[in-house]
């Protein structure tokens, strides 16, 4: 019985993404009018970022607020490398900037891992914030690399196109890298490595005892999250043809982790659940004006409440709704379903 | 420490993961060593102006550096309470330090109002917000670290906007009482030296000894710290603990406040200081140990320290691109040497 409502709920979540998908393949068809376009491609960058930090929580019982930090290095390090007057100046062509940008994010998260890799929960929290201050500062302070003013015109590679006059070519590159994104973790978590990642998350101490290496899992698990991270950081550069240190400060740290909890932090595609949420609103409140309120007390406000509510998110919620009623058809036998996890606080 | 030997694969060659664990457990020490023998021997005789060249400017700044620890002390000795005893991480202790700089500000500014007032008036008030938002969010959730962490950055995040809202974005000035405001000759170098930053040392070393006595000497005192050690068994023995992590918050928060009245004064009370005096009190207990008083204290001073020596003494090779610019870069630097060495903190426990 259990494996059948399992099953079966399983199928509906695939429909449902079948359905998104084929709508966001159609999506420039479909929503003509431009903002539309504009709040899906962000949604769909965000998304990618929120989803490194999803990874790490979900999987390896990481909390990481460098997740910002690292996403802001490769997209900064890809644009020191295009930007041919600024910055460093060094002008290589855009592509040779992605892989330089992912490589020096992946590397420098890995050190980032293997100095947080034996704290736990809520000092995970904060050393990993400190990583992201340090970042934010580095980039401000550092004038060499742009200073405050950050770097302006950043070339795309031809495929992109010129995503603030033309985003459709942007759209679809950042759906298929979603989708790839998406699909590249699902796979990782099956792998020996992710299995172990998640007793580790569980047990750590078992873990160690059978004896698996706790921290250097903990370790390259954070150097994925980096990689997954700073693609969606080059993404980012690609849209707006630029990067300043305010876009990788404290209140865009805090911004992504708002984003993955309204979404759901321990269920994957909550993280582009939470970022279409957040850009929806974003978007609704700085434009139109949102009943009068301020778009930072809205968030705070929808933030406080999804954690007061439903501490897995959106996801959580329709996870609770879908057993409700299951139970409700069911009658007394009520099984816990096997993919909540949000309940147990990892490492708390 | 052992969590940190090498282990992966199955046992063998036990010898060589020993030395290599040896190797891993020694390394960062002897580099951090090296790196504060170098520090202090930049400072005392190598920089431009080190110490032994110029012992006024070095006694200056050794002062400046022991006011600013005071503030930061004051400011994070609220943090630490809180999450000594609660294991809450109060990330709305930066809003409750803004909050309370600006609730001062605003009640002297009135015809009836005074400093003092507005001190007294911002500790009693942001104390009752901090209780609300422990009693309204926090209580029922007490366990749940991450997502008691969640819900005060959302409370931060509204009470940030809401400030910035009323208040607007221009930094305003908050006098001193025009008591404090002179400066004090201190016969050491014929220095004269500002009495508001002595004052605010006093009010540091004052709170310190207060909190102390009141830790140490009461009886609700000695609830906390047995709250911090075991708090299921404190209740077991039929003490309300409600009660006394309440107390708590209470005074962690009216901390930030006073904290928020002493820096508004000297440095403005400014939009995004919230976020910065967040961030000086994490680093500072984390430096300390989470929940220890005298770690709050020695972390406050290292803070302090690295944070003004590095301003000053760090080489300026030419005027656009001082050294200096990367003293907050030192000041993490510091905390992440202190973290390589000490996971918990100089003081702190594993939880």
């Amino acid at each position: 019985m259990k494996v059948a409502r399992f099953q079966q709920k399983t199928a509906v979540e695939a429909v449902i993404a079948a359905v998104v998908l084929l709508v966001l393949a159609l999506g420039p068809l479909i929503f003509t009018e431009p903002f539309l376009r504009l709040i899906l491609a962000k949604a769909l960058w965000l998304g990618i970022a929120a989803a490194s930090l999803i990874f790490l929580a979900s999987y390896g019982g990481m909390v990481s607020l460098a997740q910002t930090a690292l996403y802001g290095i490769g997209g900064y390090v890809m644009a020191e490398a295009v930007v041919a007057n600024g910055g460093l100046e060094v002008g290589v062509d855009p592509w040779v900037g992605v892989i330089l940008g992912i490589a020096v994010a992946t590397a420098i998260g890995l050190v980032f891992g293997a100095v947080s890799a034996r704290s736990e929960g809520i000092y995970f929290l904060m050393i990993t914030l400190a990583f992201s201050v340090i970042v934010f500062y580095f980039f401000g302070q550092v004038t060499v690399l742009g200073g405050f003013g950050g770097l302006n015109n950043v070339d795309t590679p031809g495929i992109v196109s010129n995503p603030p006059t033309d985003p459709n070519n942007f759209f679809y590159i950042a759906l298929v890298v979603s989708v790839a994104v998406y699909g590249v973790i699902r796979y990782l978590v099956r792998t020996p490595f992710g299995i172990a990642l998640q007793g580790i998350r569980d047990e750590p101490t078992r873990m160690r005892a059978l004896g698996y290496n706790v921290a250097l899992h903990r370790t390259i698990a954070f150097g994925v999250g980096a990689l997954i991270a700073s693609i969606g950081g080059i993404l980012s550069v690609w849209w707006q043809t630029r990067i300043d240190p305010n876009s990788i400060n404290i209140g865009a740290t805090i911004e992504l982790l708002v984003v993955a909890v309204i979404g759901g932090l321990y269920r994957l595609p909550g993280a582009w659940l939470g970022a279409f949420v957040f850009t929806v609103i974003d978007f609704y409140s700085r434009e139109i004006g949102f009943v009068g309120l301020r778009f930072n007390t809205v968030i705070g406000s929808v933030f406080l409440l999804i954690v007061l509510v439903s501490p897995g998110g959106l996801m959580g919620i329709w996870d609770s709704a879908w057993n409700l009623a299951a139970r409700r058809g069911r009658g007394a036998d009520s099984v816990e379903e096997p993919s909540t996890p949000a309940a147990a606080s990892p490492g708390g | 420490m052992s969590d940190r030997a090498a282990e992966f694969g199955p046992p063998g060659g036990l010898g060589m993961q020993q030395a290599q664990t040896q190797i891993g457990r020694y390394l960062p020490r002897v580099l951090i060593g090296a790196a504060v023998v170098f520090a202090l021997l930049w400072v005392l005789a190598l920089a431009d102006n080190a110490a032994s060249k110029d012992p006024r400017l070095f006694f200056l700044i050794l002062l400046n550096a022991l006011t600013l620890a005071g503030l930061y002390f004051v400011v994070a000795s609220g943090f630490t309470l809180i999450f000594g005893l609660m294991r809450v991480v109060n990330m709305a202790h930066g809003s409750f330090y803004l909050l309370g700089g600006y609730i001062a500000l605003k009640t002297a500014e009135a015809s009836w109002g005074s400093w003092g007032l507005g001190l007294l008036v911002a500790c009693l008030g942001v104390g009752a917000v901090g209780l609300l938002t422990q009693q309204a969010f926090l209580r029922w959730n007490q366990g749940q670290e991450l997502r008691q962490a969640l819900i005060t950055i959302a409370i931060s995040v509204i009470i940030a906007d809401q400030l910035l809202g009323a208040f607007g974005g221009i930094p305003q000035d908050f006098e001193w009482p025009a008591v404090l405001q002179k400066t004090v000759n201190l016969a050491i170098f014929g220095l004269n030296y500002s009495f508001t930053r002595i004052f605010i040392l006093i009010c540091a070393i004052g709170i310190g000894v207060l909190l102390w006595l009141w830790l140490q000497k009461t009886r609700m005192g000695m609830i906390i710290r047995a709250g911090v050690d075991d708090r299921q068994m404190v209740s077991g023995l039929g003490i309300n603990v409600q009660v006394v992590f309440a107390v708590a918050f209470f005074v962690g928060s009216a901390l930030a406040a006073f904290g928020g009245v002493l820096g508004g004064s000297q440095l403005q009370v400014i939009p995004g200081a919230d976020v910065d005096f967040l961030l000086n009190s994490l680093v500072v207990v984390i430096i300390g140990g989470m929940g220890s008083l005298g770690g709050a204290a020695v972390g406050a001073l290292l803070f302090g320290a690295v944070d003004i020596f590095a301003d000053i003494y760090l080489p300026c090779p030419n005027p656009d691109d001082c050294w200096s610019n990367y003293s907050v870069l030192l000041t993490f630097a510091l905390l992440v040497a202190v973290l390589a060495v000490r996971p918990y903190g100089l003081f702190g426990r594993r939880a």
